[in-house]
């Protein structure tokens, strides 16, 4: 006869409320992190799976690495992941065409088949002790234990992880680095290209706006002696957008009655 | 409940985490499915520390933290560095080296 429940330990009808609650939430976020186009979207809802993560930490008696999972993963990993969404373009949605021919298929069926192996191996485990649960190993406090994990067993791994995040910091730096091909354009620069223009009608530079009418600012153009607005005082991008203002609106009403 | 609920429920977010890396185009949306696969992988041992009773599967899964956080911080980078001479984070389009 097989015996299919393992046997390994019950939990309080809290824990198994929360865990009936959260875990097929958390399994939905999962796929449609898959389906959705989007890949904020699917940020999102990998950063609902690791909020829900750190629960059942917490409710593991992890207390210190559910508050890690939060501050780490949800905090910083997530936070670089949108970071990085942002800076290379939210709009950019997922080309949902296959450039393998089957391949989602194969996946498919490949991951009911890995799912199955897994879920039937545990299914299928048994465990030969009693279940303790950790209320020993965190008498002193779950921080505290952990410490001592670290700082005696595993000290020299923690000196190679710090080792490890250094050199990825070097190599994040390193990696993020751009040469410039070329110095940026200075007021030297720009003033030499005036001069080698065609017509050295702009050389002294265009008239900045407003100089001649009453009011100065940036979207009244400048008048000219003649009396007329001087369209190159003002940036193309607020005449097409239609926000200039007529200058002759400025012009000092004194004149108006000499005349 | 049994405290093997936390085991499956780690197995279906890992095999999650592993299709979402072969079918996904996007290179952002594959790596975030690693980081899928790292955290279910974190649960298991969270789990395992229980059963076991001791804090050595916590301490494995703080390391995994870490050495995630890393992979994290470089293969954004990398990622960054593609776009930045591709104009793409489609894995499809990295494949220089095939041609």
């Amino acid at each position: 006869m097989i015996n299919f429940a393992l046997d390994i330990g019950k939990t309080a009808a809290p824990e198994a409320a929360l865990f009936y609650f959260l875990a097929p939430l958390s399994v939905f976020a999962g796929i449609g992190m898959l389906i959705v186009k989007k890949a904020v979207h699917s940020a999102l809802l990998l950063a609902w799976i690791m909020v829900s993560l750190a629960i059942f930490y917490i409710a593991q008696d992890a207390l210190f690495l559910g508050i890690v999972q939060i501050v780490v993963y949800t905090g910083a990993v997530m936070m670089l992941f949108l970071f990085i969404l942002m800076l290379v373009g939210v709009d950019t949605s997922d080309s949902f065409t296959e450039t393998i021919r089957g391949l989602r298929a194969i996946a498919i069926t490949a991951a009911i088949g890995f799912g199955g192996l897994l879920t039937t191996l545990i299914g299928r485990a048994t465990f030969n002790r009693p279940i303790t649960g950790l209320t020993s190993a965190n008498s002193e406090g779950n921080a505290n234990g952990l410490a001592k994990e670290l700082f005696t067993q595993y000290v020299f791994a923690f000196e190679v992880v710090s080792a490890l995040l250094i050199t990825a910091a070097l190599g994040a730096m390193v990696l993020a680095h751009s040469q410039k091909t070329r110095s940026p354009f200075a007021q030297r620069d720009l003033s030499i290209a005036r001069f080698r223009k065609d017509n050295l009608k702009d050389a002294a530079g265009l008239p900045s706006s407003g100089v001649y009418a009453l009011h100065n600012a940036v979207d009244v153009p400048a008048l000219l002696p003649t009396g007329k607005a001087a369209p190159t005082s003002i940036s193309a991008v607020l005449e097409a957008r239609g926000d200039m203002i007529e200058s002759s609106k400025f012009q000092l009403q004194q004149e108006e009655e000499e005349k | 409940m049994a405290i093997a609920n936390y085991l499956y429920l780690s197995a279906i977010l890992f095999t999650i985490g592993a299709v979402g890396v072969v079918i996904r185009r996007n290179a952002i949306v594959v790596f975030m499915c690693i980081e899928l696969m790292l955290n279910a992988a974190n649960l298991a041992f969270v789990t395992f520390a229980r059963i076991n009773g001791n804090l050595q599967g916590q301490v494995v899964a703080f390391f995994t933290m870490v050495v995630a956080a890393c992979e994290v911080v470089v293969g954004l980078a990398i990622i960054v560095t593609i776009y930045r001479s591709r104009r793409s984070v489609s894995v499809d389009d990295a494949s220089l080296l095939k041609r």
